[in-house]
């Protein structure tokens, strides 16, 4: 345990905690200071850039932090993007909120605008122009996003949450520790994907399972995988696997950065991101399928719905969805299907044709929010179905219904047939 | 550290944030993530944890750190607010989640809710039901927990 205070601040981040730039950046660079103080932090590192996820309301408090904010005049001083919040400000009547977090919810919102972050409303800011350099600081929030900027796009974040992201966008400052530290970046276990079928890993549902996998096994650690396909210069596949792998990992294990040997940008080669007394684990077709049907709570085939876009769905996801619908076939009128995306992408969707390709076969898009945070499910509905590792982790516990994992084919399978339809050959 | 049984002895560990509070220890089995772990009465509500149903408002709160999701720092803030939050923290690893939702509530509300770091060893000595009292000074510096230990 570091006892004494080791921290030494520039001139520059005294005048700011002494109040020479206003009230607000004081009381953000205590919020800073006082994160380093505790963590044993040396120093303050600058960042280029922000995400910032206090932007979905939890509560009185979070609202009164950011109004403060808002009324001391603090504006962000780096570029800084916005999660998700709890409505959907595009179609408002597809969230079913009631009128305090509706009203709270919205005015948490409107004070983060107000502090000069751009409202992507976004889990993927990756997938809405926000794509830090590799090697570069920033301060990201959302457990998605921070193992996505940190392992596909090789830039360097700690895991942020709510308060401190906005406090670092304000100060442009974060405590040098924890992933910032490239000794903390090597890899302290090693997965091995040679024994596992090409024809799995080529299917989508593979990932989550991956990424379920990798949480169970690492934990908070840093992992290296080898033996994965993958090239991030392919239109999309790629990420959107990893993009998949990385959101069930973080949330199955807390897992924020991962190495993908010859694919992920840090990792050219294993020896690149070894750590010192790694182990090495080999992983088997069997060991997948265990990892998938962890992710599947429901024992019948009968299905209520299907959620797809968690995190929100890519450009090249609604471009597989499209042509999954291309027969032009409808989705069952008991089954519910919800695409959640972030309005960036969704322009994109639309001028492709693929936005219409969903809602003419009876799907609805959802933006700005996700179908697991807010109430957009009608009642009654027990059993969902969804590509998504993470939505399958958390929906069980926070709206209380029984899910399924499936391939994107899988899905809209299950959808037209009003029942659960998955291919069980490719497991093995 | 002698001294256990009856005579409270003092641990002596690293704040993480100021504060001095009394109440009785809770010790979890488990860590337990705020967010979506606890009501907005601070009763645990994660079904997944041993000790479901139990109150954590107005306790001496010792688990080896926080699990989970960054919404816990908002969730920790709000019920600092609303007056059901733990009296203390008591941890083993530093967990920021947590040191930012009291950092917050400190700023917002002026209140003071200490956050101690102890070793595993000190924090495997802590009983819960058993009266404690915490003092911590500005973090990284000394605080000092006292409690009947076994």
């Amino acid at each position: 345990m570091p006892g004494d205070d080791a921290l030494i601040l520039t001139a520059e981040e005294e005048s700011m905690l002494a109040g020479e730039y206003g009230p607000a950046t004081a009381m953000c660079m205590r919020l800073i200071v006082g994160v380093a103080r505790a963590t044993g932090a040396e120093r303050l590192v600058p960042i280029e850039s922000a995400h910032a996820d206090g932007c979905l309301y939890h509560g009185i408090a979070g609202l009164e932090f950011t109004e403060r904010l808002v009324s001391l005049g603090a504006r962000v001083r780096v570029r800084t993007t916005l999660n998700v919040g709890s409505l959907d400000l595009l179609h408002p009547g597809l969230v079913r909120a009631d009128p305090e977090v509706a009203e709270n919810g919205r005015r948490l919102m409107d004070a983060h605008v107000a502090l000069g972050c751009e409202p992507i409303w976004s889990c993927a800011p990756y997938q809405s122009g926000h794509r830090p350099a590799a090697g570069s600081h920033v301060a990201w929030a959302e457990s998605n996003a921070i193992a996505f900027v940190n392992s596909v796009l090789g830039a360097r974040t700690d895991r942020y949450g709510d308060f401190i992201d906005i406090a670092a966008g304000v100060t442009g400052r974060v405590p040098y520790s924890g992933l910032h530290l490239q000794r903390n970046r090597t890899a302290a276990l090693v997965l091995d994907f040679s024994a596992v079928p090409t024809a799995l890993l080529d299917d989508d549902v593979a990932w989550p399972a991956i990424g379920a996998l990798l949480g169970d096994l690492a934990g908070t650690r840093v992992a290296a995988l080898t033996g994965l396909p993958g090239d991030l210069h392919d239109g999309g596949v790629t990420e959107d696997r990893l993009k998949a792998l990385g959101a069930t990992a973080a949330s199955a294990g807390g897992v924020a950065l991962f190495h993908v040997v010859g694919v992920t940008p840090e990792a050219p080669t294993l020896d690149a991101v070894l750590g010192r007394g790694a182990t090495t684990v080999p992983v088997t077709a069997h060991d997948l399928r265990r990892a998938r049907d962890r992710l599947s709570s429901a024992a019948t085939t009968s299905l209520d719905a299907v959620s797809l876009g968690t995190p929100h769905f890519s450009l090249s996801e609604f471009a597989a969805l499209a042509r999954e619908l291309r027969d032009g076939l409808p989705f069952a009128s008991s089954v519910d299907v919800f695409v959640s995306t972030s309005r960036a992408v969704l322009v994109e969707a639309q001028a492709r044709g693929y936005a219409d390709a969903v809602r003419d076969a009876g799907g609805r898009i959802l933006t700005d929010t996700c179908t697991y945070v807010t109430p957009v499910l009608r009642d009654g509905i027990r059993t969902v179905m969804t590509n998504s590792g993470k939505w399958a982790w958390y929906a069980p516990a926070n709206l209380g219904i029984d899910t399924v994992l499936g391939s994107l084919a899988e899905c809209v399978a299950s959808a037209r047939a009003g029942r659960v339809v998955r291919d069980e050959r490719l497991w093995g | 550290m002698s001294g256990s049984g009856d005579e409270p002895v003092t641990l002596f560990g690293r704040s993480l944030h100021p504060g001095q509070a009394d109440g009785h220890v809770l010790a979890l089995e488990e860590p337990l993530s705020f967010w979506g772990g606890v009501d907005a009465r601070g009763v645990i509500v994660d079904a997944h944890h041993p000790q479901r149903g139990v109150t954590v408002a107005g306790q001496v709160l010792a688990m080896q750190t926080g699990r989970g999701s960054s919404s816990s720092t908002a969730v920790l803030a709000e019920l600092i607010r609303s007056g059901h939050a733990p009296a203390a923290l008591i941890l083993a690893e530093c967990d920021a989640i947590l040191v930012i939702g009291a950092l917050v509530a400190a700023e917002i509300y002026g209140t003071s809710l200490p956050i101690v770091q102890l070793t595993d060893d000190d924090l495997a000595r802590l009983r819960t039901g058993t009266p404690a009292a915490v003092l911590a000074h500005t973090a990284p510096h000394p605080a000092t927990v006292i409690a009947k230990t076994r």
